[in-house]
């Protein structure tokens, strides 16, 4: 599956580098990551690292090895689900919850998966409820994520069976709540897509 | 003591119970709160994995409406509580990155000069307001009932200023405070899993088992909770969670608020008790004593 890594580097593992080291350059220590010595604290500190096929620890030894790409399609960075045991527990204050964030940013933007890819396409609809109301609907969020990734799960009886739970003890808003300033948030993603993103 | 209120969307629905304990709590209490006008999402941990300048901007927004009422923020939900905190820190860091961010807020009329602390709700009862001021006004002692505090992940690390990060006592030592027999319980700390129970359902089943089955080993008779992700997942999923593991779990799970608030004598009805899924038993059922 993976080939041996090359004496020089591709020009897009090069190119996917140089905007991974902007990504953390946007956090403090963000290139302390540079200070790994591969003790694997991290992975022994993550509550799912089971389910990783890239582990924490490994992250790092791959991305030092020139496999960023791999990397990025992995569903490891995916499945963190930011809990930052291991950011509080590294020995080298590598901030590994947040280097996390940018490979996802990162995955995000060069869109190196599929459409379907469950938690991007979670991430992708939660932006989307913000964008329209300023808020997140939690009933508007289910929906999409299913009709985007897996239609057929509305029908699943487990889901329907926690909506109307949810919904006969009121706490399941059937309508969004729309907050008067639009314009405001609408104005700050339209500023802040023209500065980068970073 | 008064503080700028900012719910976050969670507490509009599937966590109303929290917001209402909490108001409720803090009003007995006589802790003001404000809520912050107009509030937007704070994007949790999703805005933050798709663009960050967006992301800790429209958050930002939040930080200036609260500035103006001149109050620090209390944010109940860990997630929310994390991302306000992550932003104001960010915006701290240097004053580059602050003017990078109010760059984009002056395209809103707004800024902030972060100049506001961001807090959790049990660290102003805890460390501000003070366990023996509470323990003066409780009606109802918790006696007999044995109690898991869970943490969570996102309040106690990294953003959060508690006493320990792997063994935090707060929870532990206000509950003792009001006659709750507080259970020893190793996993206080260990993340729920958040949304990875929509994206990857498998992998957040088997975080939430295991939590509840070390909160029944301890023989917990009802897991509080800071947080209306963990809420939700530990309770609402609780017969999935027996189904696919075949355990038998009808542990209940609520609020820190919810609880703290029947101690101080408001009723199971003013405090939504009757919103959870596996309800609370009744005081006559667990024998908590009433000392008026």
């Amino acid at each position: 599956m993976m080939t041996p890594a090359p004496v020089a580097l591709g020009s897009k593992e090069a190119e996917l580098r140089a905007a991974f080291w902007d990504q953390v350059a946007t956090f403090p220590n963000g290139s302390k990551i540079r200070d790994c010595i591969q003790c694997g604290t991290c992975t022994g500190s993550c509550p799912v690292a089971h389910a990783m096929d890239i582990s924490p620890r490994e992250l790092v030894a791959l991305f030092r090895a020139g496999f960023l790409e791999d990397i990025l399609r992995s569903r490891s960075i995916w499945i963190c689900a930011s809990c930052y045991a291991c950011t509080v527990r590294c020995p080298q204050g590598i901030r590994v919850t947040d280097s996390v964030y940018a490979l996802k940013r990162l995955a995000a933007k060069k869109g190196i998966f599929p459409k379907t890819f469950p938690a991007h396409a979670l991430s992708e609809a939660f932006v989307g409820n913000i964008h329209s109301f300023g808020r997140n609907w939690e009933l508007w969020l289910g929906l999409k994520y299913y009709l985007s990734t897996h239609p057929t799960g509305l029908l699943s009886p487990n889901v329907q069976k926690f909506a109307l739970r949810m919904l006969r003890r009121g706490r399941l808003a059937i309508r969004p709540t729309r907050i008067r300033g639009m314009k405001e948030v609408r104005a700050i993603i339209k500023k802040a897509q023209s500065m980068g993103g970073l | 003591m008064e503080y700028a209120y900012y719910p976050g969307c969670s507490l509009e629905a599937t966590g109303r119970p929290y917001d209402v304990s909490l108001r409720l709590v803090f009003q007995r209490l006589g802790i003001g709160l404000k809520e912050i006008e107009d509030w937007n999402c704070c994007g949790a941990t999703s805005y933050i994995s798709m663009n960050k300048l967006t992301a800790y901007s429209l958050t930002a927004r939040n930080l200036a409406y609260a500035e103006r009422m001149g109050l620090d923020v209390c944010a109940p939900c860990s997630s929310c509580f994390t991302i306000l905190s992550k932003v104001n820190r960010h915006m701290r860091w240097g004053e580059e990155h602050k003017a990078h961010i109010n760059e984009v807020l002056a395209a809103a009329g707004l800024s902030y000069s972060a100049s506001l602390e961001v807090l959790h709700p049990l660290g102003i009862l805890v460390d501000f307001y003070g366990i023996e001021r509470i323990q003066e006004r409780v009606v109802r002692r918790l006696e007999g009932l044995k109690v898991a505090p869970y943490y969570g992940c996102q309040i106690v690390r990294p953003q959060g200023r508690f006493d320990d990060r792997e063994d935090p006592q707060q929870l532990d030592n206000l509950f003792a405070a009001l006659g709750a027999d507080v259970v020893p319980f190793p996993m206080k700390v260990r993340c729920c899993g958040g949304m990875l129970m929509t994206s990857y359902e498998d992998v957040a089943l088997k975080l939430n088992r295991d939590i509840l089955t070390a909160a029944s080993d301890a023989g917990a008779d009802v897991v509080v909770t800071t947080c209306p992700l963990c809420q939700i997942n530990l309770e609402a999923y609780q017969d999935r969670i027996n189904k696919v593991y075949g355990e038998r779990f009808h542990m209940p799970v609520i609020y820190f608020t919810q609880l703290l608030g029947l101690a101080l004598g408001l009723s199971r009805e003013e405090l939504k008790l009757d919103e959870m899924v596996v309800p609370l038993p009744t005081t006559d059922q667990r024998r908590i004593e009433v000392h008026a």
